[in-house]
């Protein structure tokens, strides 16, 4: 089997934020891997260590120890070797507003060492398969936040990288154009077999996009695997009772805690959830058992895992997505 | 070494490109310093009847050399602004984690810079001839050098201002807090030797003072190469070590980024 595009061992990175603060942990001990040609989705809350992860794998800061591959090219050793094999698209629009969206591409494509025809083949035909084209000669800040995301990832992909590196690629755009992005996502960096780091605040997104998917917690990664992997591994289906206003939380979570073929019982404002090995049968026992105790119900659901659940079973607290 | 030239050479045609586009901007740039020029040189006009003022030629013949140096210095000083908007677009966290080396990403801008200088510089001196001053024509090679060597002097300074503190209203401040001292220390719109003398002290370590002396002296014929000689090797000196250290100045943002 061919190295890994992407291997980072035992990661740590600390900041000092000033002299009175105490160090911040940004990283401790993370380790990655992601295989050729594969989707790598990065899950986590805010400052959880993922734009430190792609920093310093993007050759934009080192790690205080630790080692990384990318392309079997060590970031530390020879940063100038991993630069011509990867691409990035930020957290921000990296394209330059004052120019066109055709001069964007050509000069991203020609300062990664393209000859200028080569350049101009391949930003035409990104422009032609991203539906740029028309729009193409307009600088860019006269286009659409949707369209410009388009091009920040174009711009990303001119020199054909080996390693594609995704910030939030879809953060501000509306639900169609997410999904557009999401399927010229895909089937460009099929066409290339390009391997993808992605960071994401949306769980969609990555159950979506990725093939493989881990979360960051703190500075590690929390568990690692395919996104049918992470929910077939929660065992049994997701039940969650919305209860009433000034209905006594805590007697309903002792009560459903007694309740056989419920687990994971927690509750979180007036929200419980719990995990069932049979959905269905459980449901019906549970608010029976609530309703003798008093404790009225709004609202029951009763789901198969989704990435929620893995994000909060590892996380410790449920996704907040910032919409 | 052809890669850096190539690189260098499109980021130039980068900042070029947008400059054009933005004509306000552009005609800002070009009609300042005549507006300058023929400003200063009507409100100043009889200070070379002062006893004791220098220089044998008109006002307007001494304040050329000034004008094209205060142009310099007050265009330079924002050249780092470019850099902040792309620090805070994902263009500057892009081109560094790209093939293009540091060194490239400052020649660009001093390249630009440079640029805008010997085109300022064109105008002033036509407009001051225009006006009816009379200049050796050596020295208006000189003129353009001094004025480029100035502006790649605070262009760098003014990018390394703008990767330390990393803010524009920071790079702001800290341009307009310095720019005018340096030119009143100089003896671009004033001879310098009816100033007090520590501003005669002060003027001869001051790099504006420096070009304005290198560019008037031979703009006005039968120069004194000894004054002339040391001040050239001295922007040079300072143009090559500020433009590298501007270049390590990277080095300093990507640690605290």
């Amino acid at each position: 089997m061919a190295a890994p595009a992407l291997q980072a061992v035992g990661l740590r990175k600390t900041y000092v934020a000033g002299r009175r603060t105490d160090p911040v942990v940004a990283l401790d001990g993370l380790d990655l891997e992601a295989n050729r040609g594969s989707i790598l989705g990065l899950l986590g809350p805010n400052g959880a260590g993922k734009s430190t992860t792609v920093k310093i794998l993007a050759t934009l800061t080192r790690a205080d120890s630790g080692s990384a591959l990318v392309d079997g090219v060590d970031v530390s050793d020879r940063p100038e070797e991993v630069r011509r094999r990867i691409g990035l698209v930020s957290q921000r629009p990296s394209s330059d507003p004052m120019a066109t969206g055709w001069e964007n591409l050509v000069l991203a494509g020609r300062l990664h060492g393209l000859a200028r025809q080569e350049a101009e083949d391949r930003s035409a035909a990104l422009l032609g398969r991203l539906d740029l084209s028309a729009a193409a000669d307009r600088l860019v800040k006269t286009w659409s936040g949707g369209m410009s995301r388009k091009l920040d990832v174009a711009i990303g992909l001119a020199h054909r990288p080996t390693v594609l590196f995704l910030d939030e690629p879809t953060t501000g755009l509306d639900p169609e154009a997410r999904a557009e992005l999401w399927s010229e996502i895909t089937r460009l960096t099929q066409e290339d077999e390009t391997t993808v780091l992605l960071t994401t605040h949306y769980l969609d997104e990555a159950d979506k996009l990725a093939d493989q998917v881990a979360i960051v917690d703190h500075g590690q990664i929390k568990v690692h695997g395919t996104p049918e992997e992470l929910k077939s591994a929660l065992r049994g289906d997701a039940v969650v009772f919305e209860l009433t206003a000034g209905s006594d939380a805590g007697m309903a979570v002792d009560r459903l805690r007694s309740l056989a073929g419920l687990g994971e019982v927690s509750i979180e404002g007036s929200t419980l959830r719990a995990r069932a090995d049979l959905g269905a049968r459980a449901v019906p026992l549970a608010l029976a058992a609530l309703e003798e105790i008093g404790v009225e119900v709004a609202s029951a659901t009763m789901a198969r895992p989704s990435l929620d659940d893995v994000y909060l079973r590892h996380v410790g607290r449920a996704f907040e997505a910032v919409a | 070494m052809t890669t850096v030239l190539t690189h260098s050479a499109l980021l130039t045609r980068r900042s070029l490109t947008a400059l054009v586009r933005q004509p306000i901007y552009l005609g800002v740039t070009l009609i300042q310093p005549m507006v300058w020029l023929l400003l200063f040189g009507q409100l100043f006009k009889s200070v070379v009847e002062i006893p004791g003022f220098a220089q044998g030629g008109s006002y307007l013949e001494f304040l050329t050399p000034g004008v094209v140096a205060m142009t310099a210095l007050f265009s330079a000083a924002w050249a780092g602004t470019v850099y902040i908007d792309d620090m805070e677009r994902g263009v500057m966290d892009r081109l560094l984690a790209s093939p293009v080396s540091r060194s490239a990403m400052m020649n660009g801008t001093l390249a630009y810079q440079s640029l805008t200088s010997i085109a300022q510089t064109s105008i002033v001196v036509v407009i001051a001839f225009l006006a009816g001053a009379r200049f050796a024509w050596t020295g208006v090679v000189f003129t353009m050098l001094a004025g480029v060597l100035l502006t790649v002097i605070v262009a760098a300074l003014s990018n390394a201002t703008a990767l330390l503190v990393r803010q524009q209203e920071a790079l702001i401040g800290i341009s307009q807090f310095t720019a005018l001292p340096l030119t009143f220390l100089s003896s671009a719109v004033m001879d310098t030797s009816l100033a007090p003398h520590w501003m005669r002290v002060a003027a001869t370590v001051n790099p504006l003072d420096w070009a304005v002396v290198v560019s008037r002296e031979t703009l006005l014929g039968s120069p004194d190469w000894a004054a002339v000689w040391p001040r050239l090797l001295a922007l040079i000196v300072l143009a090559v070590v500020m433009a590298g250290l501007a270049t390590r100045a990277f080095r300093a943002y990507q640690r605290s980024a």
